[in-house]
């Protein structure tokens, strides 16, 4: 344990998109569970290939969205209709038509920050420290090189072998990572 | 499908060669060329063109604050508004520069929804566009209700009687839609530059730009882990946006539609005035970027079909805004209301007929001419046709405010209104702030998702020759 507390894990690197996708399917049948793909922009097909199941962002935004109108709904009913009613031209006191215009676009709002902050908790970002980066190559994975970084805590994990695995999937370029 | 991929690298059939796609990037550039062309912009010298084009623009800015000065402490009274038209240049530049702001949730979410790949080396442009005209849009409603110091009356406090604001009326349905649409525009503008955040952060050569660009990138590493919540999250708000963009206008109208005045109580308004926006927002569009797109050499990027694209949806909407101007017509006449179809007949041929027939000029006989494709593709005309679409527009809702307000019921109160040097002003100046914001954004953070273009390049598809795929025989 002492040993492995500093490691991070291999980091390998790919040149073209065939070649990760090739290799996350190769990973993800041999049996690891802690390891990531990173490419400069989302390869079609990769979610699948890593075994990954769907985001459960839509969770979020239906929340927000649906505190939206709840509360558009509510605010206008209390403000014009409750605490401080006052008659506007014959009109009724509430009615959820005319609550309906800010109502919506306050469903669409908080349904919009929803989105955003749960895509940024599901991926637990602002993450601003990563071993990652302490890679003289990584910073290419936001530029024009596809990684697969495998942890060292992965049961499966072992310096050997698991070089070996990188190495029969193409990658031209493998280094261990130190936390 | 899935066998295929997993167990070797994917063997793909030649295509013919009458059958391979236009490529949205031109000459067959690398993924690194991509974000060495985008970054290169922002991190190279500062070109003297952007010092030629900033400093008039800030003068402008400062023009446009000095004037909202001198409105704040004088009074209203030294606008040209008056009774019977209360609503004028003020009502007008606000409708206009939210009408530029659609372009660009137009071009970032619908076309995103509709598959349509060429967006992506212009939305970024476009959205930031949008966040400065809605800047500049929001800057009206707050100076020309008079007393600026109580602008808090808009929002859901109560005010020193503790009575709340009227949720009836349209006027405050307007505050909810443009306050929403600036807030998501800008999360959605955000979001979009995180993953271009984190190549800037990792191409910095300095330390302080390392840490800014790290800080705004909150640590993304490009991970699938977070590409797969992020590519939903960027769905649903593209989802959002969409009815999002669609209701402003329409809410925007209301502030017309719903009440009583001859020329504006009209069903026609919510549809008319989102084609309108979305038409003036793609005239602005290619206003910046076709000299943008040759100042910053992003001919590859941004390319003739894009530009010819854009042509083609001005076109549409343009058709589109010439039938709702026929279609108030015949309304007015079908209607049998003598008071709907004098406000159309003065329209056309009363003393403002010189601004209906600019706007009927620049809206829609312009526009038609781009059913040529040899106009469509020609960057000076279409810059030239551009400046037209947004003369047009402005003077769209200049005849649509003034003309149905001028005469009203009692001739004793009709009046011919005229600016003043500081309605003047002011609106131009609007111009300056607008182009302050624009060219600061696009000197410190990329012009264009990065991101997004190298995933429509060939070589981001594992599928293609490019992308590292085998090349089989034909099938």
């Amino acid at each position: 344990m002492a040993e492995s507390y500093n490691k991070f894990g291999l980091l390998a690197e790919f040149e073209t998109s065939a070649d990760i996708l090739h290799a996350a399917a190769v990973v993800r049948d041999s049996g690891y569970r802690h390891w990531d793909v990173f490419t400069p922009f989302p390869v079609h097909g990769m979610d699948e290939a890593m075994g990954m199941q769907s985001s459960k962002v839509g969770w979020f935004s239906f929340i927000g969205g649906v505190t939206g109108f709840t509360t558009g709904m509510l605010m206008i009913w209390w403000m014009n209709a409750f605490d401080y009613s006052i008659v506007v031209g014959g009109k009724p006191l509430f009615s959820p038509i005319y609550a309906f215009p800010v109502s919506y676009e306050l469903t669409i709002l908080l349904g919009s920050f929803g989105s955003l902050l749960g895509m940024l908790f599901l991926n637990r970002l602002p993450r601003l420290y990563n071993p990652l980066f302490k890679s003289t190559r990584f910073h290419l994975a936001t530029h024009d090189r596809f990684f697969i970084a495998i942890e060292a805590d992965d049961p499966k994990y072992s310096e050997t072998e698991t070089r070996r695995l990188l190495q029969s999937v193409g990658s031209k370029h493998i280094e261990e990572v130190i936390d | 499908m899935a066998e295929v991929l997993i167990k070797d690298v994917p063997v793909v059939p030649r295509t013919p060669a009458e059958l391979e796609r236009i490529p949205l990037v031109r000459n067959r550039r690398s993924l690194g060329w991509v974000s060495d062309a985008i970054a290169g912009i922002v991190e190279g010298k500062t070109p003297a063109w952007w010092w030629m084009a900033f400093i008039p623009a800030f003068t402008l800015m400062i023009v446009c604050f000095s004037c909202i000065t001198y409105l704040m402490t004088t009074g209203v009274g030294v606008w040209g508004l008056m009774i019977p038209v209360a609503w004028a240049w003020d009502i007008t530049n606000f409708v206009f520069w939210i009408g530029i702001g659609h372009a660009g949730t137009l071009i970032s979410a619908i076309l995103f929804l509709l598959r349509q790949r060429w967006r992506t080396s212009i939305n970024r442009a476009a959205e930031a566009m949008t966040i400065f005209a809605v800047i500049c849009a929001g800057v009206f409603p707050l100076i020309h209700i008079g007393r600026i110091w109580l602008g808090w009356w808009l929002l859901p406090l109560p005010n020193a009687n503790s009575i709340w604001p009227q949720f009836r009326s349209p006027l405050l349905w307007d505050v909810f839609a443009v306050s929403t649409y600036f807030t998501v525009s800008l999360l959605f503008w955000y979001m979009g530059l995180i993953p271009d955040l984190a190549t800037m952060r990792d191409r910095a050569r300095t330390r302080i730009r390392k840490i800014l660009y790290g800080l705004g990138a909150l640590g993304w590493t490009g991970s699938n882990r977070h590409w797969s919540n992020y590519e939903k999250a960027y769905l649903i708000l593209a989802g959002l946006s969409t009815p999002l963009v669609l209701s402003v206008h329409s809410i925007v109208s209301f502030d017309f539609a719903v009440s009583q005045v001859p020329g504006w109580h009209t069903t026609i308004f919510p549809p008319y005035f989102v084609a309108g926006a979305i038409f003036s927002g793609f005239g602005m569009v290619l206003s910046l970027l076709v000299p943008l797109r040759t100042l910053c050499k992003l001919q590859d990027v941004i390319t003739v079909r894009h530009v010819d694209l854009m042509c083609k949806v001005i076109m549409a909407t343009g058709s589109m805004v010439g039938y709702a101007y026929g279609m108030e017509f015949f309304i007015a006449w079908y209607s049998g209301n003598p008071y709907e179809l004098y406000a159309f007949k003065n329209r056309a041929f009363g003393p403002y007929a010189w601004a209906y027939w600019t706007m009927i000029s620049c809206n829609v006989i312009c526009p038609q001419l781009f059913w040529s494709k040899t106009l469509r593709t020609n960057m000076v005309f279409v810059f030239i046709i551009s400046i037209f679409v947004n003369i047009g527009m402005w003077f769209e809702r200049f005849v649509i405010i003034v003309t149905s307000l001028h005469r009203d019921y009692i001739p004793s109160n009709w009046a011919y209104y005229r600016p003043t040097w500081v309605d003047i002003w002011t609106f131009i100046g609007t111009f300056g702030l607008f182009l302050t914001l624009f060219l600061l954004f696009m000197r410190f953070l990329p012009m264009i998702a990065i991101s997004e273009v190298k995933g429509v390049t060939p070589q981001a598809d594992p599928h293609h020759p490019l992308g590292g795929a085998k090349l089989g025989g034909q099938h």
